[in-house]
């Protein structure tokens, strides 16, 4: 069965913002090709670069997280709808963009899911999950973008 | 990769999740305890010794699994949390939430 992930590796010095490796990858909204993209794209990044067990686990958590809020909540999983993973390598950081085709939200709606009244709720973790495990996060103006920066070290 | 479900000592249901507990196999284990409860079961071990990840959704499910073992008056405890799983329950908070054991043994002898 071919699998339905658009995938693509560029390295080369002369990317944009500084970055020396460019990964992207478009995936439907089917929350059952999210393992596949989260092991694709975690394996290229991370492909014979110094990467510590604690970077590789925070990258694989933020971008699953990620791109299941993108498939679920943003596209609605709307299987005619596509997500957009892209992400730049530069020698100190790695920057995560993931973009759905919905209409965005507003991160700052989001309840903080360890207050006493939500901690017995069964959603509305992945988003805290993100922004306790990377050192920035960002979102673009329609909110159906964020911007994930990791420091290497 | 999945469940596999076993009698512990005192007749304790035990199961193991083997790889990963995600969006894509949350239901299969609610289900599971959800028909061990129906059975009558009332004292359950979910062990994560062989598991790698748990995403948010996972963790989701084990609170929803929580509140039914609860309201049915029974008693869930967790066991073998890798470093990195541990710290998902610490950041969110939900390790105030749930009796963890480090290992089997220990969860099975403090029911």
């Amino acid at each position: 069965m071919t699998s339905p992930l658009r995938f693509c590796v560029r390295r080369s010095s002369a990317l944009e913002r500084g970055a020396t490796t460019l990964v992207t990858l478009r995936l439907p909204s089917d929350v059952g090709c999210i393992e596949e993209a989260v092991e694709l794209v975690t394996r290229h990044c991370l492909a014979g670069q110094h990467a510590t067990e604690t970077i590789r686990f925070r990258l694989r958590v933020v971008l699953s997280e990620a791109i299941s809020n993108a498939i679920i909540r943003g596209n609605a999983e709307d299987h005619t709808k596509w997500v957009d993973v892209r992400v730049e390598l530069v020698p100190e950081v790695i920057r995560v963009y993931v973009t759905d085709e919905g209409p965005g939200f507003d991160p700052a709606a989001i309840p903080e899911p360890i207050s006493p009244e939500q901690l017995d709720e069964a959603r509305g973790r992945g988003l805290y999950l993100i922004r306790k495990l990377v050192d920035a996060v960002h979102f673009n103006e329609q909110g159906n973008s964020i911007c994930m920066t990791l420091r290497r070290s | 990769m999945g469940f596999s479900e076993s009698k512990g000592a005192g007749g304790i249901t035990l199961v193991e999740v083997d790889g990963q507990l995600i969006i894509g196999n949350r239901q299969e284990l609610k289900d599971l305890v959800q028909a061990a409860l129906e059975r009558g079961e009332r004292r359950l071990l979910i062990d994560f010794s062989k598991t790698g990840y748990i995403d948010s959704s996972g963790l989701g499910a084990l609170v929803s699994i929580s509140k039914r073992i609860r309201e049915a008056g029974g008693e869930l405890r967790l066991s073998g949390l890798n470093e990195d799983l541990r710290s998902l329950f610490e950041l969110t908070k939900l390790d105030t939430l749930f009796a963890i054991n480090e290992t089997p043994e220990q969860a099975l002898a403090s029911f």
